[in-house]
């Protein structure tokens, strides 16, 4: 994909990172809300690349590691169930519960299948009618509209033996649960490019104009990072607070519009946990009143299962950007991507594995 | 029983085994670190004094001061069964031979023992029976003896093989796992990631469109170019499972030498690059099935990699990195921005990404 190459140019890269120098007069603190960036930031090395005063915050916008504990207990629950095909993305797999994750309900013999789509679990129900077929529906507004897809057509199908463990979460109200953080240090915002190529970017002015941020759209591919930091920068030092969306090839300020409708179809919104921040209002969906059927939490009866998380784990402070990951005095000791304490441990998005991954040669040289 | 002031905390392992895990988990025969936390807090403990093993890709033996033998066993449990470019038939024969091959020997005999599920098509099985034998031929090594076992149609999964090999390691050659020196160049004999790019490219909900098609072969004859050279090979590993990226990782701990990768010179082709960009998985940890890693002597590499570039087998063949005396025990690589990044030895399983 010659196409994606040039996304990675190290010559542009360079330009770019000559002209984020250039415009940098004193120190900034942006958060890249979604985990995919800081991913492809900690992995090609971008954060050591910027001027000393440019300060990248971890958002909280890794699906996997802001999904609740209490949910991924409902799931190990679920799962564990004779007569129950249990289908999940694959990094929800290794996501510790309060005891135990999803392979270790796999290894005890449940029936846990990696599926890399909702309407492959939807195939797996067709094929399986003596089986109760639950799909693990977590993620942003990304992952969502496929969710809601094959609970539309389960529905249109009479799929009886179909049902989603429903966790979506929105990021909007997770941007204004930070700001409005006594704490926060947030002075602009690289939003995610994937969550605004399905919702467009008309949510964001208001947050800009409430707070005073920049707000700019940012895709994936280190060039796209980088511009996303120059245009953050520029904005900054000008004292200006816009959104503008640098990753065009994909955003629309409208929205996928189709999609939209059909979230609007299938989901409610709801008041959200997140795992390590707390309950955050409205930011989240849940099925509609016309799907209740496909509920897996009410079909499985799990909504009582509540629990609570390790004391050692800081991941909460991580996910708001409070602290870095090796700030953490677990970090690297009892957690590490191998033994997680928290889920921001477990993802390769999450901000914690990113660093334990890719930056252990830069902490170890600084002890 | 020594007190703890005795204790080297430098190189101590935690004695308490397994500690996250109390049964068999996919990611134990993933090839990255779960799969040596078994070996080195629960098989070689059990093992004692029995057990002598370099944990190389074969173990190189002599008997009475007689002609040194690698001798290797690996079993072969892949899914799908048949694959673009190949089946478990040839893996179960090149993968072993590669084993042999990668102690310099030359591999002479192997062992083939099946479990059958009870209702694999007989059909199913000739065709992987026929694949064996056709690759056996190929790599001019024989079949020499055997078993057959057949499990419930509740207890397997189709097919699974083990294969063991020994073959005779040429005087004067001395490859082995804790060779590497500061200085040394690190060689890869072609694209990585092909292998595992092909077979998840078949996998139940995936099938996506690709022509990538398994690399597997049999690697001795390349190592034989290799040796031919007169070149002092250090080590040679077969980066399958865990890919690159856990066999660097094997190579830096069991040598103590640092290892820097330059990201820009990994051969990756486009096919496996989209493949793992989509999946949200990393090239240098899927596997493969008939690629080398060579680390030789600085002064050695253009003359080794003109021995490979001239073999069919490794006419992509390139230097992608550099054993350092800095940051022993870790792989880093230099990012094409002019960043850097460790490269981690895999845990387990690789878990494609949500989005």
């Amino acid at each position: 994909m010659k196409y994606l190459d040039e996304f990675s140019d190290p010559e542009l890269a360079k330009k770019l990172l000559d002209q984020i120098h250039a415009a940098t007069t004193r120190p900034w603190a942006m958060m890249e809300v979604c985990g995919g960036q800081t991913h492809s930031i900690i992995r090609h090395g971008i954060d050591q690349l910027l001027p000393d005063g440019v300060e990248l915050i971890h958002g909280p916008g890794c699906p996997v590691c802001v999904t609740p504990l209490e949910i991924i207990d409902r799931a190990l629950a679920i799962a564990a169930r004779p007569g129950v095909i249990f289908c999940s993305f694959g990094d929800m797999l290794r996501v510790p519960g309060s005891s135990q994750d999803l392979f270790s309900v796999k290894s005890a013999g449940g029936d846990v299948r990696v599926v890399y789509s909702p309407l492959d679990a939807l195939k797996l129900a067709r094929e399986n009618p003596d089986r109760e077929v639950v799909f693990f529906g977590i993620g942003f507004e990304t992952t969502a509209p496929a969710n809601a897809m094959t609970v539309y057509q389960a529905k249109r199908l009479g799929v009886r033996n179909f049902s989603l463990l429903v966790s979506h979460v929105l990021v909007p109200p997770a941007m204004s649960a930070i700001m409005e953080s006594a704490t926060c240090r947030v002075q602009a915002f690289l939003a995610a490019g994937h969550v605004c190529s399905v919702m467009g970017t008309a949510e964001y002015p208001p947050l800009a104009e409430k707070y005073r941020v920049p707000i700019v759209v940012t895709g994936f591919e280190p060039l796209d990072i980088l511009e996303g930091i120059r245009r953050t920068v520029v904005q900054l030092e000008e004292g200006r607070h816009e959104v503008e969306n640098a990753y065009s090839r994909a955003v629309r300020e409208e929205g996928n519009l189709p999609a939209m409708e059909m979230l609007r179809d299938v989901f409610d919104v709801t008041d959200r946990t997140w795992r390590g921040i707390g309950m955050i209002p409205r930011s989240g969906w849940r099925l509609a009143p016309a799907y209740a059927e496909f509920d897996a939490e009410l079909r499985f009866d799990v909504t009582g299962i509540r629990t609570a998380e390790s004391a050692l784990c800081r991941s909460g402070e991580v996910l708001q950007g409070l602290i870095k990951p090796h700030e953490c005095a677990a970090f690297g000791k009892e957690c590490t991507p191998r033994n997680p304490l928290g889920a921001t441990m477990v993802s390769s998005e999450g901000a914690c594995a990113a660093y334990h991954t890719y930056r252990r040669l830069e902490l170890v040289e600084a002890k | 029983m020594q007190s703890p002031a005795e204790l080297d905390f430098e190189s101590w392992v935690c004695p308490v085994p397994l500690r996250e895990t109390p049964s068999v988990v996919m990611g134990h025969g993933g090839g990255g670190a779960m799969s040596g936390e078994l070996i080195e807090h629960l098989f070689l403990p059990a093992y004692g004094a029995a057990a002598a093993a370099e944990l190389g890709d074969s173990a190189v033996l002599s008997v009475g001061g007689g002609p040194r033998l690698a001798f290797s066993t690996d079993s072969y449990v892949v899914k799908p069964m048949f694959f673009p470019g190949g089946s478990i038939g040839d893996l179960a024969v090149n993968g072993t031979v590669n084993d042999l091959a990668m102690s310099g020997a030359v591999p002479l005999f192997l062992s083939t023992a099946f479990i059958l599920q009870e209702g694999t098509a007989l059909s199913e099985l000739g065709r992987i029976a026929e694949a064996l034998g056709a690759a056996a031929r190929s790599a001019g090594v024989r079949l020499v003896t055997g078993d057959t076992k057949v499990v419930d149609s509740a207890s397997g999964d189709g097919v699974f093989i083990n294969t063991s090999g020994i073959g005779m390691v040429p005087d004067g050659v001395d490859i082995g796992p804790r060779r590497a020196r500061p200085g040394d160049a690190v060689l890869v004999s072609g694209d990585i990631g092909v292998h595992g790019v092909a077979v998840m490219s078949c996998r139940d909900g995936l099938e996506f469109g690709t022509t990538v098609e398994s690399d597997t072969a049999a690697l001795h004859g390349l190592v034989a170019d290799m040796i031919a050279t007169g070149a002092d090979l250090h080590v040679l590993r077969d980066p399958t499972r865990g890919g690159v990226a856990a066999s660097l990782n094997e190579i830096a701990r069991a040598s103590d030498v640092g290892i820097e990768l330059v990201e820009r010179e990994l051969p990756v082709p486009e096919t496996v690059r989209d493949a793992c960009s989509l999946l949200g998985l990393d090239p240098l940890q899927v596997a493969n099935e008939g690629k080398l890693l060579a680390v030789v002597p600085g002064e050695s590499a253009d003359q080794v990699l003109a021995a490979l570039r001239a073999h069919p087998l490794g006419r992509s063949a390139c230097r992608i990195g550099t054993c350092v005396p800095d940051h022993a025990g870790m792989v880093v690589a230099r990012t094409g921005l002019g960043g850097s990044r460790v490269v981690g030895l895999p845990i387990g399983e690789q878990l494609p990404r949500i989005c």
